[in-house]
């Protein structure tokens, strides 16, 4: 398997390698290349981190159309309420509810709100977190660094497993005869805390526990590992200064997730004990159905700023690593060196350092004191610093490009779009004043669907467009990569545009039904647009995966080495790499991973040593 | 076991990848604690708090705890310079005392029963319950560790190689963390 190319004909590359790379002796040793020798070893329990990489993003191509799929069908009940959902029976069973006379189907009340948790709780974590951090940090650290695997694949490969677990968990708590956990993915009690809440209080949001705290062993596991190979198992040669962004982004997500997401674990062990032990850490003086609880002086805000404390972190969990491949693929097919390099590493420490002390803006309508709002108003402000300064660079970065309009650097293209639109709202949202009116609305809703739900989904495409060859050996289709792209950027526009003007006009979200209340009932059409094009969307993702999977085994093949003539040091592997990523020597790094355009050449591998009297950045 | 992929390649480290991930992973474990311990500040100031003292008996199970991290870097000392019986000893008495840590803890939550702050009654006594509960599977953890570390040294060959000087530093670096951390709790719950 790991030695399939043809040994005899080396190319540049090859024999830069052989003359100054550095030999590790990784193939002399007895789990080098006879490491994978079973087809378990190869495809399941796999430590090498290529096949990692192809696991998490499997799993959570599977978490995102599960997602997604849910969220058609709290759209088609938004959108058409009168209509009959009778058809949806053989799937959803007793959640579509029959009227005896007319044949009408309806979606039970309390499931809606269970799709709603589901939808969010399933994309947040499974599929934008494991999904994006853990596919493309286990796929491109170890290439990008210039290592042969992570510092221990063994906790790599149980990371993977942990996430599995947790998907287990959660995937069985939707075939519960109480249904899953409906009290929103944010989880706040009491709804999460007192198993009588609702339906879904009792054995769903026990599983959803369970899930979330297998879910961050596995995020834990996975951060100690890239942190400790960024800064402990790059190739000789290769400074911080010359790792491309893509590594700096993982870097730091990760060393946020380490931060954040223990925190989260304390705020879930709090609600454990209220739950099952009787204690009142989150629950004050309730009554529940006429009925007096012996619950006194607990505080449901205290769940929030632990949840926060998590929560805010976890949306830059999510889109730094997009901003890192959108990055490195707008450079790569601009043909032009990232403009900004150190501006663009400081501004995504900024936005990590910024990310800690702004969770409260989540609670400006909590009850928290106003005054202390004004402290999280103006740093929420500040992180438009430092993402302004990612904007400008990448817009710097294609002005006066060489540019190739393929899909990868498309989708890269509207995530930038994305996260402008996206961004701009963030301002209005950010002001405790403001909040009054826009809190809990649509306009919440399209905000941050734009800026870190669709946003981050583009940044996670352009990268599966760009790093497929490195996958798979293959392309994927580049017709239908196009459709897939100026579809999803128009559908996604058409579905949260409108939303913002619902959340002016104040729609709450998480609603039923909108059509009783006469303030709203003239959004009814708007609702109706929104659905149809979630629908088409959705169906353009089909589209996607069908690409994906066809192309893995039909795709046109990869010829070269480099198809995309980047510089930087995955590309200087075999085509169908091994485990140890390089055949003889692993390759020294001789300058930073931007030189496109330099000195009259088109790109200039990261491997290349410099010339006499060649001036370097880095 | 794949470890060696790290080993064979990057002998260059100043610090040995797995020693790093290690101090990584105690970063993320403070982290929890840290977010309890705020919990805890938060819910105090909101005031209904019980003040009552820490019993007694958890000033014994901190010296123990001391001196398990003591006997255990003995141990390692006495590895290093070869005397593999002082090695056995000490590794033996730091896990008897790790022992002696979870029974005098438990022992501080019967006396907390007994004073009258049993489970339920106030947010002041469940913190409690809960930080040094979770803090003792952390010290669980550790115990697991050095019970592999025991059979180690008594099952193989006495031998100083890097190998097991390296596992060896890796248990001793968390049982100091769980001691430091026990330190930092007592201290904070004191307070």
């Amino acid at each position: 398997m790991a030695t399939t190319v043809n040994p005899t004909i080396k190319d540049k590359d090859d024999l830069l390698i052989e003359d100054l790379g550095y030999d590790d002796h990784f193939h002399e040793h007895h789990d080098g290349d006879k490491y994978q020798s079973s087809f378990i070893t190869t495809y399941i329990f796999s430590q090498d981190h290529k096949m990692i990489a192809k696991q998490f993003l499997i799993t959570g191509m599977f978490w995102a159309i599960i997602g997604a799929l849910m969220s058609l069908v709290f759209r088609l009940q938004l959108g058409f309420p009168d209509d009959s959902l009778a058809w949806l029976k053989p799937v959803l069973g007793k959640w579509i509810q029959l009227n005896a006379e007319t044949g009408m189907g309806t979606l039970a009340p309390e499931f809606y709100y269970a799709l709603v948790t589901m939808h969010g709780t399933i994309i947040v974590f499974f599929v934008l977190t494991a999904g994006l951090s853990g596919t493309f940090s286990n796929l491109l650290i170890p290439l990008q660094v210039g290592a042969r695997d992570m510092a221990s694949p063994l906790l790599n490969m149980l990371s993977y497993w942990f996430f599995f677990l947790a998907g287990v968990v959660m995937f069985a708590s939707l075939f519960l005869s109480t249904g899953p956990f409906a009290g929103g993915w944010t989880a706040y009690p009491p709804l999460s805390a007192l198993p009588q809440a609702s339906s879904g209080s009792g054995a769903g949001m026990t599983l959803w526990v369970v899930s979330l705290v297998f879910f961050v062993v596995s995020v834990l596991l996975g951060g100690v590992n890239y942190i400790t190979t960024v800064l402990n198992l790059r190739t000789k040669g290769m400074s911080m200064w010359r790792l491309p962004l893509t590594i700096w982004a993982f870097f730091i997500t990760a060393i946020i997730g380490l931060l954040s997401f223990p925190v989260l674990v304390s705020g879930l062990l709090l609600i454990m004990f209220d739950r099952g032990l009787g204690t009142s850490f989150y629950l004050s003086e309730i009554f529940i159905g006429g009925q007096a609880l012996d619950h006194v002086g607990g505080s449901p805000i205290l769940y929030q700023h632990l949840f926060w404390f998590l929560g805010h972190p976890e949306v830059y969990i999510i889109i730094l690593p997009a901003m890192g491949i959108v990055s490195e693929v707008l450079s790569v097919h601009a043909r032009k060196p990232i403009f900004g390099y150190k501006a663009m590493v400081f501004s995504i420490l900024a936005i990590a350092f910024l990310s800690f002390i702004v969770w409260a803006h989540h609670m400006f309508m909590s009850g928290v004191n106003p005054f202390i709002s004004n402290f999280f108003v103006v740093f929420t402000l500040i992180i438009a610093v430092p993402s302004a300064v990612k904007v400008f660079n990448w817009i710097a970065t294609l002005y006066g490009g060489n540019i190739r309009f393929n899909s990868a650097s498309l989708f890269s293209i509207g995530f930038v779009s994305l996260f402008i639109s996206g961004g701009l709202t963030g301002i209005f949202l950010g002001n405790s004043a403001l909040d009054i009116q826009l809190h809990d609305t649509y306009f919440v809703v399209a905000h941050f669907h734009i800026v870190m739900g669709v946003a981050a989904f583009f940044g996670m495409f352009a990268g599966i467009y760009h790093w497929y060859p490195k996958m798979f050996g293959r392309f994927m289709n580049e017709t239908l990569g196009r459709i897939h792209f100026w579809g999803t950027i128009a559908g996604s526009y058409a579905i949260f545009w409108p939303m913002h003007y619902l959340g002016m006009a104040g729609v709450p979200r998480r609603y039923y039904r909108f059509d009783t209340f006469d303030s709203f009932s003239h959004f009814t059409d708007m609702n109706q647009f929104i659905t149809i094009a979630a629908i088409v969307v959705f169906a353009l993702q089909v589209l996607f995966v069908i690409n994906f999977f066809y192309s893995i085994w039909y795709g046109k093949k990869m010829t070269v080495k480099n198809p995309w003539q980047a510089t930087t040091l995955e590309w200087t592997t075999p085509i169908n790499v091994g485990h140890g990523n390089w055949e003889g020597n692993i390759p020294t790094v001789q300058r930073w991973a931007y030189d496109y355009g330099k000195d009259g050449h088109d790109f200039i591998s990261q491997i290349e040593p410099l010339k006499e009297g060649e001036q370097t950045a880095h | 076991m794949a470890i060696t992929v790290s080993d064979t390649t990057y002998t260059r480290n100043k610090i040995h990848p797995k020693k790093f991930a290690l101090w990584v992973a105690c970063g993320s474990m403070l982290m929890m604690f840290a977010g309890l311990s705020s919990a805890y500040m938060v819910r105090e100031a909101a005031g209904n708090w019980l003040e009552f003292r820490l019993p007694q008996v958890f000033n014994l199970s901190t010296i123990i705890i001391l001196l398990s991290s003591a006997a255990l870097h003995f141990s390692f000392f006495q590895f290093k310079r070869g005397n593999e019986r002082n090695y056995k000893l000490f590794l033996v008495l730091a896990l008897l005392l790790g022992f002696g840590f979870i029974v005098t803890q438990y022992q501080g939550w019967l006396a907390m029963v007994e004073m009258g702050v049993p489970l339920k009654t106030n947010p002041s006594g469940d913190f409690i319950y809960v930080i040094s509960g979770i803090h003792a599977a952390h010290v669980l953890g550790g115990i697991g560790t050095l019970i592999v570390a025991l059979i180690h040294a008594f099952a193989l060959p006495f031998q100083v190689t890097p190998g097991r000087k390296l596992r060896f530093e890796l248990t001793l670096t968390f049982w100091h963390f769980v001691d430091f951390l026990w330190i930092y709790l007592f201290v904070f719950l004191s307070m």
